[in-house]
């Protein structure tokens, strides 16, 4: 590759590079990951793209601020690994978030090229750099701090407790994390499909903050198994830090919903991606039998679109989403929408349900929906759907997921009664310092703001992290 | 990995497995339940703890062969492993001094009712057990439910021991005996607790359910476990597993159980043809 400078102009001239994915007809077969990852070519002519602002005002649209400046510009140089190494300053799970943060929302929103040309691809090239050093085996592992002889438990080990790890375990504290679950990474594993983020690249990541000496104790629920109390009593942790996410899936309370082949998109998902059951009978966990099927998906979110492309790769016939306003307000990401819509799913927008119905053996058969209206602005600023009179009609499906959201587990409000939470359930805390109702605990993630991104959990694991160091710092420093 | 400390079997296809869980040794209490993955590519599913030993750090649990999963289970001998355990789960059973309290077991049921049986001898109450099973081979723990019962009673099917009939008609000869009764516990397959359901009801005697939905994570992320309890959708697995006998669908329950027969059928057959499980049979 040349590597004399080039002019800004000619760096403006160089399209966006897209990258290479999988055939959609031949990707709706198996569970294999859609996109494929940019070439070095590819991704050195990319990087090309990036101006090297004065002011680079990506990085404020990073919730880890990354300094995608200087990793981009070591891609252009070719020295990858470097660019790898380089993210890794602020960011332990690269591979992850390359993939499926919404970039559109964050760095790239803000990118100076979006206003006139299109922004600079930093998602595909974050990935592009982890990918490189996983593939090339040299993971270089980063700067421990000296030991401060401090113990911190961080309950959960979704995004937000593997960051606010990472950091504590760099400043030299012993970080000790509990799981629920047999396999860590929370949503990364249970909820989020192989065909967009493989399993493998979640686990080597993690991998990583083993071998900087982070302990993982899976199988653990915290209310349950052991209290916050008991961890900070018993076992002498001297700070915790809550990242359990929103993990508790909303019913919509209409007639039918028990019906055999009704299952909340949490149970269809982790069912498919934690316990792999597209590979049953090698894998003893069941799912429904979707072949040649007809499947409904309620909500426009992400995590709607994940299932409705599982249910594609089981073998369904029809494959709906069913949403009840229109295109325009999905929640969900557009590549993720223009890749369902690629493999063939079918929306069936401004519609609701009202009732599923069964047959004699109770097995879902159909769901009874009205169609809807777009009417005023509701307090989310989305339009608010409302029925259109006498519209009523039966969509015959044999499964339904639904997928319209998720609310806080109570086990932790339940035994930790003193920790405040919102009248949602959610955690409060103070948004500078991640600190809740109760002393040295913390909190972060879909368990203080509701369901959201990946990022945004790692961004509050990182500020608590600081928050929690600064704490025992200081209280090592003034002894009681 | 789980050590597993001891494992003999207690009737035929009926195992007491005891398990190194120190964790869940500490804190369990009766009525709660643990998730047990078995092997690698097990699934995840939920046995109530049949008693612990917070000084050995061991719990036990007893299994019948059923399904794939649970005949994996049986075929595990001292020194061997489980995969994955996680609990305790669950909330744990109501447990005051009612008076008399009555505790059914029906079959495997029995092993899930004693520890409960245990806490209300503990709590001060007067205690009978009834415990069913289909033929003399299948009782279990008898030695131990005499133990904590003031009156112990066991019935058999085919009347090849105890009492010739179904719990029920002894929980009803108990009742038309006269017997003040202020609680019952019943626990088994699902047509026998919907139908102690129905002796008590009339009697409005206090009556909970133990419910064997199907479970996936055992935590309350998935809601796979729903069940229907006063016409309201409550997860089993965090607002049970016990509950109120004559608030429960059990038409749901027994519908919902039958979602996977096929695909359990299926893996039941290419895990005895894979082990040659004749033994089992």
């Amino acid at each position: 590759m040349d590597l004399k400078p080039m002019t800004t102009k000619e760096r403006l001239a160089i399209p966006r590079q897209t990258m290479p994915a999988q055939d959609p007809a031949e990707r709706v077969r198996n569970f294999n990951e859609v996109n494929l990852g940019y070439t070095p070519e590819i991704a050195q002519k990319e990087a090309m793209r990036c101006i090297q602002c004065k002011d680079p005002i990506c990085i404020k649209g990073c919730p880890v601020n990354i300094k995608i400046d200087k990793f981009i510009k070591l891609i252009a140089e070719g020295n990858f690994l470097g660019a790898a190494k380089k993210i890794k300053e602020d960011n332990i799970l690269p591979a992850i978030c390359g993939r499926v943060c919404p970039q559109e929302d964050q760095c790239e929103k803000v990118c100076v090229l979006t206003k006139k040309y299109t922004p600079v691809a930093i998602g595909n090239l974050e990935r592009f750099a982890a990918d490189y050093e996983r593939e090339h085996g040299q993971i270089e592992l980063p700067e421990v701090q000296a030991s401060t002889g401090k113990k911190i438990a961080v309950i959960g080990s979704g995004p937000a407790g593997l960051s606010c790890a990472n950091d504590l375990a760099r400043f030299g504290h012993s970080v000790t994390v509990f799981e629920a679950l047999h396999e860590l990474g929370g949503v990364l594993m249970y909820g989020i499909p192989e065909f967009r983020l493989p399993k493998d690249i979640v686990k080597i990541e993690i991998e990583g903050l083993k071998k900087i000496g982070v302990e993982f104790v899976a199988n653990t629920v915290v209310g349950r198994s052991v209290t916050i109390d008991e961890l900070m009593n018993d076992e002498h942790f001297d700070a915790v830090f809550i990242g359990v996410g929103a993990g508790l899936p909303w019913f919509m309370g209409i007639p039918g919903e028990n019906l055999l082949g009704v299952y909340a998109a949490n149970e269809f998902l982790t069912r498919v991606n934690l316990m792999q059951s597209y590979t049953f009978p090698e894998n003893d966990t069941p799912v429904f039998d979707c072949k040649g099927k007809n499947i409904a998906v309620f909500g426009g979110g992400n995590t709607a679109m994940d299932a409705v492309r599982t249910a594609k790769r089981l073998g369904a016939e029809h494959a709906y989403i069913v949403y009840r306003r229109s295109e325009a307000e999905m929640p969900a990401r557009a590549e993720e929408i223009h890749n369902a819509k690629e493999e063939g799913i079918e929306f069936l927008l401004l519609m609701n349900p009202v009732e599923f119905i069964g047959n004699e053996q109770q097995w879902l058969t159909g769901v009874k929906c009205l169609r809807m209206e777009l009417g005023e602005p509701d307090d989310s600023g989305r339009r608010k759907p409302v029925p259109v009179q006498g519209s009523e009609f039966v969509l015959p499906v044999d499964m339904a997921v639904i997928s319209i959201g998720n609310g806080s587990n109570p086990l932790i409000k339940q035994t930790t009664p003193e920790i405040e939470v919102s009248r949602r359930d959610t955690i409060v805390v103070d948004i500078n310092t991640m600190a809740t109702s109760k002393e040295n605990v913390y909190a972060g993630g879909d368990i203080v703001t509701g369901g959201a991104t990946v990022i945004l959990a790692m961004g509050a694991g990182r500020t608590a992290a600081k928050a929690i160091h600064e704490q025992l710092s200081e209280q090592a420093s003034n002894p009681l | 990995m789980y050590n597993i400390v001891s494992a003999i079997f207690l009737a035929e296809n009926i195992k007491k497995i005891e398990i190194q869980a120190p964790r869940i040794a500490k804190k369990r209490k009766a009525g709660q339940f643990v998730m047990i993955r078995a092997g690698e590519h097990g699934e995840r599913i939920p046995l109530t703890i049949a008693g612990s030993d917070p000084e050995k750090g061991t719990i036990t649990i007893i299994v019948q062969g059923m399904g794939k999963s649970t005949r994996e289970l049986n075929l595990k001998e001292t020194g061997d492993t489980i995969h994955d355990i996680v609990g305790p789960l669950g909330t744990p059973s109501h447990i005051e001094k009612f008076g008399t309290a009555v505790s059914i077991g029906g079959g495997v049921g029995t092993a899930i009712a004693y520890p409960t049986a245990v806490a209300l001898k503990e709590a001060g109450n007067y205690v009978i057990t009834i415990n069913g099973a289909r033929t003399r081979d299948l009782v279990i723990l008898e030695d131990e439910m005499k133990a904590v019962s003031d009156e112990a009673y066991i019935t058999t099917d085919d009347g090849s021991y105890g009492f010739h009939g179904f719990v029920t008609q002894k929980l009803q000869e108990l009742i038309d005996s006269g017997k003040p009764i202020d609680y019952v516990l019943a626990i088994g397959p699902i047509p026998m607790m919907k139908a102690v359901a129905e002796v008590t009801r009339p009697y409005g005697i206090p009556t909970v359910v133990s419910l064997n939905p199907v479970m996936v994570d055992g935590t309350g992320m998935c809601g796979g476990c729903r069940v229907t309890v006063d016409n309201e959708t409550r997860f089993a697995c965090v607002d049970g597993p016990e509950f109120d006998a004559h608030k429960v669908d059990f038409k749901n329950l027994s519908d919902r159980n039958r979602m996977y027969l096929p695909e359990e059928k299926q893996s039941v057959e290419a895990f005895s043809h894979k082990c040659h499980l004749g033994q089992l049979h």
